[in-house]
């Protein structure tokens, strides 16, 4: 079975009453792939993947995670699986060494013990109590504890949601070496860099539906062709109307949206240089995911009544 | 590992848990100690109450009652409904872990520490109030208080599932449990109750439990104390507590 997907999704549904959370989504995740449903919250990211963790039941279509329909609850299935839910607890009176070892006990074929912490950075805070950590050193052993079981598929919802910047980085070089392990991981986050950095594949989700999907580079090109050029100007300088520009907010920087940078730069920096004029802050950037996400979820905004409180609906 | 090796397993990592809250740990056994004191020093513990009992007589095994059920029953239906609303049961249930093996070692542990608390009241009654430990009866007692138990944590399940948030959980729990209490031969005497109240607390599975309770530890009654109907009626309550709790129990928080 190596060669089968890690999870395929066809035609999937969920209704929480008259509220449709998820409206036909269609994905696959292949293995060893880091796949990342972006989206803003409400969108239906974590009823999906808590359809998929067998959490929740599905409306309608189909759903196999590991060869496995995760509605049956199969014990089969969660010993290859590992899940970092948004919001959970654990005993408070146990330190994190006792806490690790014992998820480990649950599997069959645990990961060590020590191993496991390491690989979350907890090593130094091994017998502290679960009372007695931080925010951040608890989402670190919430990753530890889906990692016990040594799974070959992760989910990880919203993994570093609340953390500060090193602490995100930090996560992020933890995933990374999970990848490296050949882990299958299927990651939400509503942090575009986040998917950038992380995933092989990204599907964004607005309003229960998938509305793009594919690399974070090819996704990053999509719609949006112009390349934008940015720079300042000394005071008092005016550029030819002639170079098509136009004023970028307050003060004296100006942006040119363009299909063909490369002549476009040519044309401004000749005119630069033959004035004797210096470009201040010159940049030329592409679309980013960012941009393409921020045009997606609006697009579809008024179209539908909002869905939020869908997210986490019961 | 079996089920039942992980249920001991279990059963270790609760203990352990417990014992790293001194305090709550400390109170669990002192909360029932108190009332022992306050009731036989509020009514003279060796005062006659007829029947050639003392105060003492009534309040030891009424207070083991209390112990019991206090161990059992709320203690199960609060921390489950915490472990709810902390997300510990739904991280639980993404687990290999059999659900039998999760609840089943917080169920033993909680009867473990029920029993060592009959123990420690028992012995306080003996050592304090000259209260003689009923050995003559020790299967009537063994099997009563295991009646008991299990019922009682299958009625804490129960209420835990019909609990709405842990926030309003020692409220509604103690709603269901104190008023059973004063009505059930536990804090208060029975003898003297208009008959309508002792006909409508033998209902309740605590009344059988305490007057069971109540007869193994009178040394002038006779019989070996296995009470049959009392002990069906307990058992009746358990039963229907375990069904409710299968129907109603939640993995997650009730938002």
């Amino acid at each position: 079975m190596p060669t089968e997907a890690a999870i395929v999704v066809s035609g999937l549904r969920k209704s929480y009453g008259s509220l449709e959370a998820v409206r036909g989504i269609d994905f696959t995740v292949e293995r060893g792939e880091v796949f990342a449903m972006l989206g803003p919250n409400g969108a239906g990211k974590t009823t999906t993947v808590e359809i998929l963790e067998g959490y929740r039941t599905r409306s309608a279509g189909d759903v196999r995670v590991l060869g496995h329909d995760p509605a049956r609850n199969e014990t089969a299935l969660k010993q290859r699986m590992g899940i970092v839910l948004q919001e959970t607890g654990l005993p408070q009176y146990l330190t994190v060494r006792e806490v690790v070892a014992m998820f480990a006990g649950y599997y069959p074929s645990p990961r060590d013990v020590d191993e496991v912490i390491g690989l979350v950075g907890l090593e130094e805070s091994s017998g502290k109590r679960v009372v007695s950590l931080s925010g951040g050193q608890r989402r670190r052993l919430d990753l530890a504890v889906a990692l016990a079981g040594d799974p070959e598929l992760l989910f990880l919802d919203e993994p570093t949601t609340g953390f500060d910047p090193s602490a995100r980085r930090q996560a992020w070089e933890t995933v990374r070496a999970l990848t490296g392990l050949g882990k299958t991981i299927l990651l939400t986050t509503h942090f575009m860099d986040e998917a950038e950095t992380l995933a092989h594949r990204v599907a964004i989700i607005n309003r229960g539906e998938i509305v793009a999907s594919g690399s974070p580079e090819t996704l990053g090109a999509r719609g949006l062709e112009a390349s934008v050029i940015r720079f300042g100007l000394p005071a008092g300088v005016e550029p030819p109307a002639s170079l098509g520009l136009r004023r970028a907010g307050p003060g004296a920087t100006w942006e040119l949206d363009s299909s063909s940078p490369t002549r476009a730069l040519h044309e401004l920096t000749g005119w630069a240089v033959a004035g004797g004029i210096e470009l201040i802050g010159l940049e030329v950037s592409r679309p980013s995911l960012e941009d393409v996400y921020l045009e997606l979820t609006r697009e579809a905004e008024g179209s539908e009544p909002a869905t939020s409180g869908g997210e986490d609906a019961a | 590992m079996s089920t039942l090796a992980l249920t001991l397993r279990q059963v270790r990592f609760e203990n352990r848990s417990f014992w790293r809250n001194p305090a709550a740990a400390f109170f669990t056994f002192v909360f029932p100690l108190m009332f022992m004191v306050i009731f036989n020093v509020l009514l003279g513990g060796t005062k006659p109450i007829g029947g050639g009992l003392r105060i003492a007589d009534f309040y030891t095994p009424g207070i083991i009652v209390f112990g019991l059920v206090t161990a059992t029953y709320t203690n199960i239906a609060m921390m489950v409904t915490t472990s709810r609303d902390l997300g510990i049961l739904k991280r639980m249930r993404g687990t290999p872990l059999p659900t039998v093996a999760y609840l089943g070692g917080r169920i033993l542990h909680a009867i473990g520490i029920a029993f060592l608390l009959v123990i420690i009241v028992a012995l306080f009654g003996a050592i304090f109030y000259g209260v003689r430990f009923p050995w003559d009866r020790l299967p009537a007692l063994v099997l009563t208080l295991m009646v008991g138990a299990a019922s009682f944590c299958a009625l804490g399940l129960a209420v835990s599932g019909l609990i709405p948030n842990a926030d309003s959980a020692p409220a509604i729990v103690q709603f269901t449990v104190l008023p059973l209490n004063f009505v059930s031969n536990v804090f208060v005497d029975m003898r003297s109750a208009p008959e309508w109240l002792n006909v409508v607390s033998r209902i309740f599975p605590i009344r059988p439990f305490a007057d069971t309770m109540l007869a193994i530890w009178n040394p002038l009654t006779s019989g070996n104390g296995i009470d049959l109907g009392n002990l069906a009626v307990i058992a009746a309550w358990g039963l229907a507590g375990l069904l409710v709790a299968v129907r109603f129990f939640s993995w997650e928080p009730r938002r």
